[in-house]
């Protein structure tokens, strides 16, 4: 795959139809990728990377990068994911489309690098998909994983293999993966009791560090000025000085992408501490679902988010005291 | 010198400025009580009330937080009040799953008529809060008095 995706980049940058190419190369480790900007068949040729360890969503990088003045369009490859959270960028005009060639590529899901390496698995070089497994290879050989051993949170409980905007197509379009484990794990918490639910969070995110990642990464984050930055807002610090301010901030992080987080999972994954932050997304989305019908962000550039709009026979808020008492 | 062991709470009441506030106006002069401990913030309209601004109160000191607006359809602003009710269920719910305490957070729709309904909404909001105790769960200790 990693050949086609260059093969095609260098065509188009060739052709003169895109001046750069917005794609992954490897980073301070190989299982480190990072997103990269290319300019020259040179630069692809010697840099670019596409395996199973490009788990960034490249669409954010678009809002930068393809507003540049003069600089002509950019190449950027969509896995199915990050292609919702490209269509919920271009419904909020974060993007200039016509600076975009957005090209589709398939997603088998992405690895963790954390969880191979917990298996005792040392000096990747790279990992490849072969079936049923990946096959990694290191300094001392290759070595096989299953992939489900092997998986990203996020990937386990995948979406979409079909991509919801792009301008062209790499491999064949897959289809919706129905939602049946994606909130098997909000559930559980949502059965639990008060008590436990607060004892879980609390040991959650007491591990904060407030690096900020987590939003910086976030495609629905996009606000050029950040609530989170303003001194005034109490908790522009690092460091939290009480556990108030974690609760604050995840609550207000969590809040300020209700109805436009797309569920790529980025936030969870950057995470040094390994906050399963995208619970608390998943969780909004969900009630969504529930209280105001089934909603995916990202999948159209049409219609409103449902918290922008409203219907007059709205739950009350009090549907919250009622449900799970029965 | 007799001191008062019992937990009173510190309850916020975000009211509208067209509807609730001046219901809470008529409670008053039509001398209907209603607890002392209710601080009453006016807000232009219930959507003016940013998530924030719970999560702010709760961190000054407020053991519970409602928020006030018209009945849905009779917004001063027309639509207003209907973002408020989706904004308040979504983050009560999230409240709800981050283990904090349901009934210290409510959304109630008083108009301007009704001194009689806001006097009996506080009542029973400062008997649910009371019967909670003090809020630990979303307070900050730096902003603690006691």
């Amino acid at each position: 795959m990693q050949e086609r995706l260059k093969a095609r980049a260098r065509e188009l940058l060739g052709d003169g139809v895109v001046t750069r190419v917005l794609g992954w190369k490897k980073g301070e480790f190989s299982y480190d990728i990072t997103p990269a900007v290319f300019e020259s068949a040179e630069e692809l040729e010697r840099d670019f990377v596409f395996d199973g360890f490009c788990g960034a969503n490249l669409s954010k990088y678009l809002i930068q990068e393809a507003s540049k003045p003069g600089k002509g369009k950019i190449l950027v490859f969509l896995k199915p994911c990050d292609s919702y959270s490209y269509g919920e960028l271009l419904k909020e005009h974060r993007i200039a489309k016509e600076n975009v060639y957005a090209v589709g590529i398939p997603c088998e899901g992405m690895a963790d690098a954390d969880r191979i390496r917990a298996r005792g698995i040392d000096g990747i070089l790279g990992i490849e998909h072969e079936g049923e497994d990946f096959l990694v290879h290191t300094l001392y050989g290759d070595e096989r994983v299953s992939v489900k051993e092997a998986l990203a949170e996020r990937c386990l409980s995948c979406k979409s293999k079909r991509h919801a905007s792009c301008d062209e197509l790499i491999g064949e379009e897959g289809e919706d993966v129905p939602d049946d484990v994606r909130f098997t794990e909000v559930a559980r918490l949502e059965a639990m009791t008060p008590e436990e639910r607060f004892e879980f969070w609390r040991g959650e995110l007491s591990r904060c560090v407030r690096c900020n990642a987590c939003r910086n990464v976030c495609p629905a984050c996009s606000c050029e000025n950040c609530v989170f930055d303003n001194p005034a807002s109490g908790i522009s610090q690092k460091a939290a000085a009480d556990p108030f301010e974690e609760n604050m901030y995840h609550i207000i992080r969590a809040f300020h992408v209700a109805g436009r987080c797309t569920d790529c999972g980025e936030c969870s994954r950057v995470c040094p501490e390994h906050i399963p932050l995208h619970l608390l997304n998943r969780k909004f989305i969900k009630d969504i679902d529930e209280l105001y019908g089934a909603y995916r962000a990202g999948e159209s550039e049409d219609g409103k988010n449902p918290l922008v709009s409203y219907t007059e026979g709205d739950v009350e808020p009090s549907v919250v005291n009622e449900r799970g008492r029965a | 010198m007799q001191v008062n062991e019992e937990f009173v709470p510190t309850i916020v009441a975000f009211c509208c400025n067209w509807c609730s506030y001046a219901g809470a106006d008529l409670s008053g002069t039509n001398r209907l009580p209603y607890p002392a401990n209710v601080k009453i913030i006016r807000v232009p309209c219930s959507c003016r009330v940013n998530p924030t601004f719970i999560l702010r109160a709760f961190q000054r000191g407020a053991d519970g937080v409602i928020i006030c607006g018209c009945h849905p359809g009779d917004c001063h602003y027309t639509t207003g009040n209907y973002y408020t009710r989706r904004r308040m269920t979504l983050l009560f719910s999230m409240l709800d799953y981050l283990g904090i305490e349901r009934a210290r957070t409510r959304v109630e729709w008083v108009s301007a008529a009704e001194g009689q309904k806001f006097a009996e909404t506080m009542r029973s909001f400062v008997k649910d809060v009371t019967a909670l105790g003090p809020n630990r769960r979303l307070e900050d200790l730096r902003c603690r008095k006691d």
